[in-house]
């Protein structure tokens, strides 16, 4: 069944007319506000139009109205499934504009909230692309195990979802004494379910067939387009910022770059985009590990932030692998304690702009299973 | 008439007839809530969570609930709606699950009709429902219910035929119509049973691998008839909304949903009747009788319905080309095959 995907017909003496359907902004499988604006022949897709800004919450103006810490939580809402991850790059380049040096113990820290959000993150990702697929159970596997996840931030940040946690020179809060244990259980509970996962979902027949030579996003169209993370490395090009421009600590750990290998359809199909998802779990659980046994028990986390922060005049872009991707922040400042401009590169923006390309020719139930696959949240691709 | 008892019981003709289609009806509307039950805890316990515990003690009183709930909502037909059709659409599909229950043999002192033609009967009832996708879809003049009957009309071709030639390969092996009369010659222990070729000579070892090939077509065809998952293509909640009922709400959606848990009981009952002995006891002479006979045919038809709700919460959904491709490439050559193998060994046996 899999070999024959493009569907081609000739419609050459029949007299058909083609429709156009609002997928969106209510739907089940948008995954937010979107709207695509579908137009079918039949069921099959020839022209897909995404609609954005149902979410427009104006960050880059807040930004420029706000001190340099207060724009924090406002980055927590782009892409609130991974906040953590968002808070980073950010406070990276803040960091180097004014040549603050952390603490050691706050780069591990910051390196376990990052990989175990990665999971989050991911976890979600593959749990609702199953349930595009009509998958239900192995969704609800997911969020049980996300909900660990979830109850170790809020020990540490307070908050579930938005944790302003990450700060200019530090973290927010110690973290609390059991925390090394907790990390390592949720590790072993989420290599248990994965197992699971990868039996129930990702290797059964149904799924595959769905999944495999659908929406195949060739490499050189990816890289054209600018996407990033597990949607180019689906396309098999092994292009990760931990690896390729190594920052915080990350040249410490010892992980793979997972790719798409085309396993079982070709490569950079929705199949291999999922995939790598999945087999970055594994990976995020062995950097956990690996930082979990490296990070010092004692140390201040508090000791390197800085009272006032007074940023020199100059600008920087600094990026960090984010889950769904390289998500960037170009900040200009003019000396003052507000930014002069703060621009994120949105991964979920950038890596949706592709589905036009990669969905025309197949079937409306594709179409959803292709805009899962890209796993973009509205609140970064409109900020 | 003899295959009934309400007849011997009641001496008015009248009487007894009101009696004979109420029976079923009370029948189809306790099984509907306790399906509904048996799918609320079974999806939970598929999903290790506990599903509804607060009406009533462990939840049993859930169903009644929904129900109440489904009746109260505002009935709202769209205005642009074709309103006879869209009102219509969903009693059509309620008639032609419950009209199955006509002829469905309960037990050898319950069947409601003992027609020479049920087999025939009961799969052109069942077709029914098609009629009340594709009206409603059409009729409520919504883009996704529309995309939704029209994959129910691609459906329907794909999966009556294997599920037609299967039946043929058994009505064959019968050499009857009459649903009692099927379920009569496969009387005896389990063996004596259609998944395991039939009564008959020590030969037909031969004939049972493409009894059992034919039973899983069969069953694969019977669930694309309930639009359960895998092959809930019509109503793809994840893509086209909910398909052919988006726009029902209240008692018409209550009774779409209804039908399709009584059509999940009218597939179960005729899996139950073609292959596993309709109401004949596994064993012999050992629990059957009329009353045994009741209980082992809703025994055995309540395995499918959990069967049918355990594959819903487990399987993804598949795409409307790809069950196209299933039922045309697949399930029919491999039907015809069986066919022609079953009906030689009814032939020279």
């Amino acid at each position: 069944m899999s070999e024959r995907r493009k569907i081609e017909f000739d419609y050459s003496g029949v007299d058909t007319d083609r429709m156009r359907v609002n997928v969106g902004p209510q739907h089940p499988s948008t995954h937010g506000v979107l709207r695509l604006e579908v137009e079918l022949e039949g069921e099959i897709v020839t022209e897909v139009v995404p609609h954005i800004g149902y979410l427009h919450r104006c960050f880059e103006k807040h930004a420029e109205a706000m001190t340099y810490p207060q724009v924090i939580p406002y980055i927590d809402r782009m892409d609130y499934i991974s906040s953590m991850n968002n808070e980073w790059p950010y406070v990276i380049a803040i960091e180097e504009m004014c040549g603050i040096k952390v603490p050691e113990k706050v780069e591990y820290i910051r390196v376990i909230c990052a990989e175990l959000n990665r999971i989050a993150n991911h976890q979600i990702a593959v749990a609702t692309f199953g349930l595009d697929a009509g998958a239900f159970t192995p969704f609800l596997y997911l969020f049980r195990d996300r909900e660990w996840i979830l109850n170790l931030f809020e020990r540490i940040s307070g908050g579930r979802l938005l944790y302003n946690y990450f700060c200019v020179g530090g973290v927010r809060g110690d973290v609390y004494p059991t925390f090394k244990e907790d990390c390592l259980d949720i590790v072993r509970q989420v290599r248990a379910t994965n197992k699971e996962i990868m039996d129930l979902l990702i290797y059964n027949h149904i799924f595959v067939e769905r999944t495999a030579n659908i929406g195949i996003l060739p490499v050189d169209v990816a890289i054209n387009y600018g996407c990033s993370g597990p949607v180019l490395r689906g396309s098999g090009f092994p292009y990760d910022l931990r690896r390729s421009e190594p920052y915080s600590i990350y040249d410490r750990f010892d992980f793979d770059v997972q790719v798409g290998k085309g396993e079982v359809g070709t490569v950079g199909d929705c199949w291999d985009r999922n995939i790598v998802r999945m087999r970055e779990m594994e990976e995020s659980c062995k950097i956990i590990e690996q930082a979990v046994a490296q990070m010092p028990d004692t140390g201040d986390v508090f000791e390197a932030i800085p009272k006032k922060i007074r940023v020199p005049k100059g600008e920087i872009y600094r990026a960090a692998e984010n889950p769904k991707g390289e998500l960037g922040f170009y900040i200009v400042s003019d000396g003052g304690q507000k930014p002069f401009r703060v621009r994120p590169r949105a991964t979920s923006f950038i890596n949706l702009s592709v589905l036009p390309e990669i969905s025309k020719g197949y079937m409306l139930a594709d179409l959803i299973l292709i805009l899962g696959s890209i796993d973009i949240v509205l609140g970064e691709v409109d900020r | 008439m003899e295959h009934n008892f309400i007849y011997n019981l009641i001496n008015s003709d009248i009487v007894a007839i009101i009696a004979i289609i109420l029976l079923p009806l009370i029948f189809v509307l306790i099984y509907a809530l306790i399906a509904i039950l048996g799918e609320l805890k079974i999806a939970s316990f598929v999903q290790e969570r506990l599903g509804p515990m607060r009406t009533g003690p462990w939840g049993i009183i859930q169903p009644v609930a929904e129900v109440v709930k489904l009746i109260q909502k505002e009935d709202i037909t769209p205005a642009a709606a074709d309103k006879k059709l869209f009102n219509l659409a969903p009693y059509i599909m309620f008639v032609g699950a419950f009209a199955a229950f006509a002829v469905i043999p309960f037990g050898p002192a319950f069947v409601p009709a003992d027609i020479n033609l049920g087999l025939f009967y009961l799969f052109a009832v069942g077709a029914f429902a098609i009629i009340g996708i594709v009206m409603g879809g059409w009729a409520s003049n919504n883009k996704y219910s529309l995309l939704g009957a029209m994959r129910s009309a691609a459906q329907i071709i794909s999966y009556e035929i294997p599920a037609g030639v299967a039946l043929l390969a058994i009505a064959s092996l019968a050499g009857s119509l009459n649903l009692n009369e099927i379920i009569e010659s496969q009387s005896g222990w389990f063996w004596n049973w259609y998944l395991f070729g039939g009564d008959g000579p020590i030969w037909k070892i031969f004939v049972i691998p493409f009894t059992l090939i034919l039973f899983i077509i069969f069953l694969v065809s019977t669930l694309a008839e309930t639009n359960r998952t895998p092959f809930d293509i019509p109503e793809g909640e994840s893509e086209i909304v909910a398909g052919y009922h988006t726009e029902y709400s209240g008692i018409k959606f209550a009774m779409f949903f209804f039908a399709e848990y009584a059509n999940m009981f009218v597939v179960s009952a005729l899996i139950t009747i073609l292959f596993l002995g309709g109401w004949n006891s596994p064993f012999g002479d050992f629990m059957s009788g009329p009353i045994w006979g009741a209980f082992w045919f809703i025994l055995k038809a309540f395995f499918f319905v959990f069967v049918q709700i355990w594959l819903r919460w487990t399987l993804p959904r598949l795409r409307v080309d790809q069950l196209m491709y299933m039922g045309w490439k697949v399930l029919v050559p491999f039907s015809f095959v069986c066919f022609f193998a079953i009906a030689f060994w009814a032939m020279v046996k």
